[in-house]
C-alpha cells in the first residue's frame, strides 16, 4: 500500500491509544446528550462506515465544537481521515466546521488517489453531524 | 522489524538448491547455451539440462515428460490451454463450461472466447467452495468441446474432485483443462490414472522461480491445439520461443524437492494449521471461507465480521497476509470468488488469507494468532458496527446512507 507515513501514523495513534484519539460515543441517557450532533455515513456493503459525534456549545452567542468522538469501520486511510477531521473539528464554529473540505484531510494525510473516497466520507460525516445537531436545536 | 511470511499461495521463496542450480544455467563459464542448438556443445548440454528438468516434472505427475510443454507461468499455460483448445475444436461445438471461482488467468480468456463467438457457463460454486461432478454433467450439452476447473482455489485452498470429473469428460469427448497452479508440488497429480487433457503449471507457488510454467498435454488420446505464439516451432510447435534454460531448471529441481517432500510438507501444514485455528477460532464472529471437507491444510481464510481487511493487514503490520477487500485490490471491488459463496460483501471485505509453507514455524503461526486476536480486537473497539452489533442492532435493517 502506497501509504504517506502521516495515514501510517494517524492510524497507529488511534489504534494504540483509542481514547487519546477521541474514539468512543456519547449515547443517549448522557448528560448532555442534548447537545450532541451525530453523523453516521457510509456502508458495511461498500467496506467503510463512519460514525461522528459532535458536542456543540453557545459560547458568546455561537455555536462552537466543544469536543468530538468517532468510530470508523474501514480501511487504513478511513481511520486516518476520521481521526484527522477530529483533530480539525474541536474548537471550531459550526460554520466553520462546515466549511471544512475533503481536499484538507487529503493535503495533510497525502492520501492517494484511489483513497479520496475516505476524505469524502469525513466531509460527508462533518455535514451530517452538523444538520443532526441543528434539527435537535429546532425540537427544543 | 522481524517479518512473518504468511503469503505461501501468492508466491513462494526459491530452494537455496533450486537458486545454485540456476546460476549454473546462466553465464560464460556456465552452461548458457541454447538448448535449440544442434551443432555443438554448448546446446547439448543445455538440451540435456531441458530435458533433465522435463522428467523431474513429468515423475511429480506421472506422466510422459514428451507430454510437458513449457511456458512463462500459468497464466500462459491457461491461455494456451483454453484459446488454444477452444479454437482448434470450434468446429465440433461452441460451448465452454467453468466456474466462477476461477483464477483471471482462466476468466479473462473466457471473456475472449465469448467475444469470439463461443458460448460459456459458469458454475455457481456451493456456499462452502464446491463444484461438483453432477453440476458438469448438467451444464455439459451435445455442442460442448471443453471444461476448465482448477484443481485448487486460490483463496479458499478448497480441491476439486478433478478425477470424477475426467472420467465424466472422458466419456463424452469433451477436452478436460485443469489450472494446477496452486496444487502443483503441493498435494499428489497423478496424470496416468486421471483422465485430465491439459494441466496448467507454475513453478513459484512450488519454490521455484518466477517466469516459468508448464502446460501438460495429454498424448493418448491425442489433445490439439492452436499456438499462441509462432515462431522457431519449439515445443512440438505448442510453443514458439528459444527456452529459458535456467528458469526450467529451476522449475525441473523444485518439481524434484517436491516428490521427495510432499508427504512432509503436506503433514507440517496441517500441524501448522492446527495450532493457528486453535488460537484464533475462539474470536467471536469469524466465518471460515470455503469450509469444505477436500481443504489444502495451507491456506485458511477467514473473515473476522465488523473489522475491514486492509485496516487489519495495516495493524497486523509484522504478518504478511492477503485480503479479499476492496481496499488491497487496485479495482475497489471485495473479492470476487467470495461473493461466488454466496458471502455478503461486508464478510468479503473482512477477509484474510493465510496461507503457510514450507519455512513457516510454529513459533511464526502462535505469534500471528496472538496479534491477530488482539489486533482484531482493537479494530472492533473503534468499529460503530461492532458497537451497533453489541447493542443489539441489526445490520441488515439499517438504511445506510
Amino acid at each position: 500500500m502506497a501509504y504517506s507515513q502521516k495515514v501510517v501514523d494517524k492510524f497507529e495513534e488511534t489504534l494504540n491509544n483509542p481514547e487519546k484519539a477521541s474514539v468512543g460515543r456519547w449515547k443517549p441517557g448522557d448528560e448532555d446528550f442534548h447537545r450532541v450532533g451525530t453523523g453516521i455515513v457510509g456502508a458495511p456493503a461498500c467496506g467503510d462506515v463512519m460514525k461522528l459525534q459532535i458536542k456543540c456549545q453557545n459560547i458568546d452567542g455561537e455555536n462552537r465544537i466543544v469536543d468530538a468522538r468517532f468510530k470508523t469501520y474501514g480501511c487504513g486511510s478511513a481511520i486516518a481521515s476520521s481521526g484527522q477531521l477530529i483533530d480539525m473539528l474541536k474548537g471550531k464554529t459550526l460554520e466553520e466546521a462546515q466549511a471544512i473540505s475533503n481536499q484538507e484531510i487529503v493535503d495533510i494525510l497525502e492520501l492517494p488517489a484511489i483513497k479520496i473516497h475516505c476524505s469524502v466520507l469525513a466531509e460527508e460525516a462533518i455535514h451530517r453531524a452538523i444538520d443532526d445537531f441543528k434539527s435537535l436545536r429546532n425540537n427544543d | 522489524m522481524k517479518q512473518i511470511y504468511l503469503d505461501y499461495a501468492s508466491t513462494t521463496p526459491v530452494e537455496e538448491g533450486v537458486v545454485k542450480k540456476m546460476t549454473d544455467f546462466m553465464s560464460f563459464d556456465g552452461n548458457f547455451g541454447n538448448p535449440a542448438s544442434r551443432s555443438h556443445s554448448f546446446g547439448w548440454k543445455a538440451d540435456e539440462a531441458v530435458e533433465e528438468a522435463r522428467n523431474n516434472l513429468a515423475t511429480l505427475i506421472s506422466c510422459d515428460p514428451r507430454e510437458i510443454i513449457w511456458t512463462s507461468g500459468a497464466t500462459e499455460s491457461d491461455n494456451l490451454a483454453i484459446k488454444g483448445a477452444a479454437r482448434f475444436y470450434k468446429n465440433k461445438g461452441n460451448h465452454l463450461v467453468t466456474s466462477k471461482i476461477e483464477h483471471k488467468a482462466v476468466l479473462d480468456p473466457f471473456r475472449q472466447l465469448e467475444e469470439e463467438g463461443f458460448e460459456v457457463t459458469y458454475l455457481e460454486p456451493s456456499s462452502s467452495g464446491e463444484i461438483t461432478v453432477e453440476q458438469v454433467a448438467e451444464a455439459i450439452t451435445d455442442k460442448t468441446i471443453l471444461v476448465s476447473l482448477m484443481h485448487m482455489n486460490n483463496e479458499l485452498g478448497t480441491i476439486t474432485d478433478i478425477d470424477s470429473i475426467g472420467e465424466l469428460t472422458r466419456s463424452k469427448g469433451i477436452i478436460f483443462h485443469v489450472d494446477a497452479a496452486q496444487s502443483i508440488g503441493k498435494i499428489s497429480i497423478n496424470m496416468s490414472s486421471n483422465k485430465i487433457d491439459l494441466l496448467s503449471i507454475s513453478a513459484h507457488k512450488f519454490y521455484g522461480p518466477k517466469g516459468v510454467g508448464a502446460l501438460f498435454v495429454r498424448r493418448k488420446p491425442r489433445v490439439r491445439l492452436e499456438p499462441l505464439f509462432h515462431g522457431g516451432g519449439h515445443e512440438r510447435g505448442f510453443r514458439s520461443g528459444t527456452l529459458a534454460t535456467h528458469q526450467i531448471v529451476g522449475l525441473g529441481e523444485a518439481a524434484r524437492i517436491a516428490h521427495e517432500q510432499m508427504d512432509d510438507d503436506l503433514r507440517k501444514l496441517e500441524n501448522l494449521k492446527r495450532i493457528f485455528w486453535e488460537e484464533v477460532k475462539d474470536i467471536e464472529e469469524i466465518y471460515v471461507n470455503g469450509d469444505s471437507k477436500n481443504k489444502f491444510p495451507g491456506i485458511l481464510n477467514i473473515s473476522f465480521n465488523f473489522v475491514e481487511g486492509e485496516s487489519l493487514i495495516m495493524a497486523l503490520k509484522s504478518i504478511a497476509v492477503s485480503s479479499g477487500s476492496a481496499c488491497t485490490s487496485a479495482s475497489l471491488e471485495p473479492s470476487y470468488v467470495l461473493r461466488a459463496l454466496g458471502r455478503k460483501d461486508e464478510l468479503a471485505h473482512s477477509s484474510i488469507r493465510f496461507s503457510f509453507g514450507r519455512y513457516t514455524t510454529e513459533q511464526d503461526v502462535k505469534e500471528t494468532a496472538l496479534l491477530v486476536k488482539s489486533s482484531v480486537e482493537r479494530l472492533r473497539e473503534i468499529s460503530p458496527l461492532w458497537e451497533m452489533y453489541q447493542d443489539g442492532v441489526d445490520l441488515d435493517k439499517i438504511e445506510w446512507a
